[in-house]
């Protein structure tokens, strides 16, 4: 069986605690190659702890979490070049340039030199390249972090608020990377649900770290839309 | 059932048995030693301390080592218990030697005592154990970083040792020591018994601390169940697993 | 290997940008220097106490470039860049252990002949091939235990102390040999040749450690 036959993403029952605190509680979710999922809830709702899992960073406590049908976090070194993520932290260097961080970054994934020059000119940024990412704006950051997490060419992205601190030009300059024009599998999370729900074709809204609803965007009412941010 | 109790009271009557016979040879049968004197007898008592607390270090060590392959909590508690219990000992092991120094060289602390001065360092090095778990808040990271340093700390004691003995250009002439087997008869077999008892006695509040532990927290998880999770007041900072 | 190469590539890099560590330990070697000759109140030292003081000297150095050595891959997310790799977790280990060994290497460039003005009696010419010898078996352990000691301190609250007080008492075997190895080396009209007893002490306790580190590197990163 080639793993392109199992869903990107398969989620059973999966748990994880931290100390006594259960951050996720049975979350069981199948999202199929190429789809994008969006995750709501509150803070603290448990959308951060998935997607750190998802990025096999975190190891699950209890159920089945798979990427690609390879078990985490047992399988994670087979799937792991093949995670974008774009969280909160830029992963970036704050005293190396735009670039020299982008060519870390190509070195640990083996991607060739030449690619770090495309993604830069992809997202606006090749002109700054040589500045220290600490002198660059909070956009220009996240832009350069958009380029890191498409550098190795993933197909699964983890995006957590991909377009916060964006302006719309930005934003419109990074859509066709990462955006549902990408054709990749995307797990989103945002505050605004509006436009997550938007670009979604299947919605988990996590509460408590429970499952509050997971099916199809128009089958999440507004009141029970109301109930998840409550 | 806590597993922790099982053999407690037996372990318990054993080493209360074998300490009182320890003491009693140690003051009745066991010969007035020529140089020392009366105050030689502290060896009956000092030299188990360190042998037991060493083990305890490497043991700990060794406990961590089944968590680091497991990830089973049980084998984080025995090596928190053992080197907690370890460090105990340690500190009257310490003790005892000093008052020991003081009587036979006149000194309460000789460098020259290779056996001595490694200890100490030993001493210094798992006193950071608290420390570090105490600072480490989640649980399960405490438990995994408190493990490599147990490891690492294992190997250092007969490393250590090594060290030490070698930058000592010369060893006291001691009327008593363990390696060279000048001990007469009798004062070995005192010493054995007293090195069994010392080591029950290891075993005993190890095991004692490990029930408590395990049943605090099986009471705990207990009442969150019963009580619901928000009626029963979160944990405070702690250095012991939970 | 690569992944090694690109993080220490990496970090020399991070340091030549921000020269915030090895100058530091630089500098505070030579005002260690100062304090020693007010301290002892001797203008020249030489045998054990000149050894003495030195490694005692590079000791304290070095712990202050190991309470840096992770703490841009914790504050700026270098270990998740890292962990979100396909690449071998020992790369982490071996390329951090060679920065602190460079860093090392360097401070010492500065701080040997620093002390040798400021401290040692003139005429230890020869003894300059047995001084790196030692001082590159040592640097090894320093820089072994010190990665091991900074990946487990930048994890705790209290970092800058927990890394000192778990890193020194750990290093004393490896302060031991150093010192007595190079005892004899700063004798005036001394041999010149370094103990053999002391460097094999020395390469015992690199070696174990090297094999203690490579196996419990890995459960630092993993969370």
């Amino acid at each position: 069986m080639s793993p392109d036959s199992h869903a990107a993403i398969e989620l059973r029952g999966l748990t994880r605690h931290f100390g006594e605190r259960t951050a996720l509680r049975e979350v069981s979710v199948e999202v199929p190659a190429g789809a994008t999922l969006a995750v709501l809830g509150r803070n603290g709702a448990g959308k951060s702890t998935l997607l750190r899992i998802l990025a096999t960073l975190l190891r699950p406590h209890a159920g089945v979490a798979a990427l690609f049908g390879e078990e985490l976090p047992r399988r994670g070194w087979a799937v792991r070049g093949r995670i974008g993520l774009l969280g909160h932290d830029p992963l970036l260097y704050r005293d190396l340039t735009a670039r020299e961080n982008l060519r870390y970054h190509a070195r640990l994934h083996a991607v060739e030199p030449e690619r770090v020059e495309e993604v830069l000119a992809a997202v606006g940024m090749a002109r700054r390249g040589e500045d220290p990412v600490r002198s660059l704006s909070r956009g220009m950051v996240q832009r350069v972090a958009v380029a890191r997490a498409i550098l190795h060419r993933p197909a699964l992205l983890l995006l957590d608020e991909p377009r916060a601190n964006l302006d719309p030009g930005a934003s419109a300059l990074i859509e066709p990377l990462i955006g549902r024009a990408s054709g990749l599998t995307r797990v989103i999370t945002s505050h605004d649900p509006r436009s997550a729900l938007a670009e979604a074709d299947l919605v988990l809204a996590l509460r408590d770290g429970a499952v509050e609803y997971v099916g199809p965007p128009d089958g999440l009412s507004e009141t029970a839309l109301r109930e998840v941010y409550a | 059932m806590n597993p922790h109790t099982r053999h407690l009271r037996g372990l318990t009557i054993a080493t209360a048995v074998t300490i009182t016979a320890a003491l009693a040879l140690v003051f009745f049968y066991a010969p007035l030693d020529v140089n020392q004197g009366f105050v030689q007898k502290i060896f009956y008592v000092h030299v188990p301390l360190a042998i037991v607390s060493l083990c305890g270090y490497v043991l700990g060590g060794i406990f961590a080592i089944g968590y680091l392959r497991t990830g089973r909590r049980v084998w984080d508690m025995r090596s928190y218990c053992a080197i907690h219990m370890a460090l105990i000992f340690s500190i009257g092991g310490i003790i005892s030697g000093s008052i020991w120094a003081k009587a036979s060289w006149g000194h309460w602390w000789v460098w020259s005592e290779p056996t001595l001065v490694s200890y100490l360092i030993v001493i210094l090095l798992f006193a950071t154990y608290q420390p570090l778990r105490f600072s480490i808040e989640d649980p399960e990271r405490q438990a995994r970083y408190a493990a490599v340093f147990a490891v690492v700390g294992a190997a250092f004691v007969p490393l250590n040792f090594i060290a030490v003995r070698l930058s000592t250009a010369f060893v006291h002439p001691r009327v008593l020591n363990l390696e060279g087997g000048a001990l007469p008869g009798s004062m070995k077999l005192v010493f054995y018994i007293s090195l069994l008892g010392i080591a029950l006695l290891f075993a005993t509040l190890m095991k004692y601390e490990m029930a408590a532990k395990t049943m605090r927290i099986e009471t705990r998880r207990l009442r969150r169940r019963l009580l619901g999770d928000d009626a029963v007041r979160p944990l405070g900072r702690s250095a012991a697993p939970s | 290997m690569k992944a090694t190469l690109a993080v220490l590539r990496k970090d020399l890099l991070l340091e030549l940008r921000t020269l915030e560590t090895v100058p530091a330990m630089a500098l505070f070697a030579v005002t260690v220097f100062v304090i020693f000759h007010f301290g002892l109140n001797r203008s020249s030292l030489s045998g054990q106490l000149a050894a003495g003081v030195l490694t005692a000297t590079l000791l304290f150095a070095a712990m202050l470039a190991i309470n840096r050595l992770f703490v841009a891959e914790r504050e700026q997310g270098g270990f998740d860049a890292f962990l979100l790799a396909p690449v071998d977790r020992t790369a982490m280990l071996v390329a951090k252990a060679t920065t602190l060994f460079i860093f090392l290497a360097v401070l010492e460039v500065i701080a040997v002949p620093a002390f040798a003005l400021l401290l040692a009696p003139p005429g230890l010419g020869q003894a300059v091939p047995g001084l790196v010898l030692i001082l590159a078996l040592t640097n090894l352990a320093f820089a072994v235990i010190g990665t091991l000691v900074s990946a487990i301190a930048v994890q705790t609250r209290a970092r800058d102390l927990i890394g000192p007080i778990i890193g020194l008492p750990l290093m004393i075997p490896a302060l031991i040999a150093t010192a007595r190895g190079l005892g004899p080396l700063l004798t005036v009209h001394g041999s010149g040749a370094p103990p053999g007893k002391w460097l094999a002490v020395l390469g015992l306790y690199d070696l174990v450690n090297a094999l203690l580190a490579y196996a419990v590197f890995d459960f630092l990163l993993e969370d």
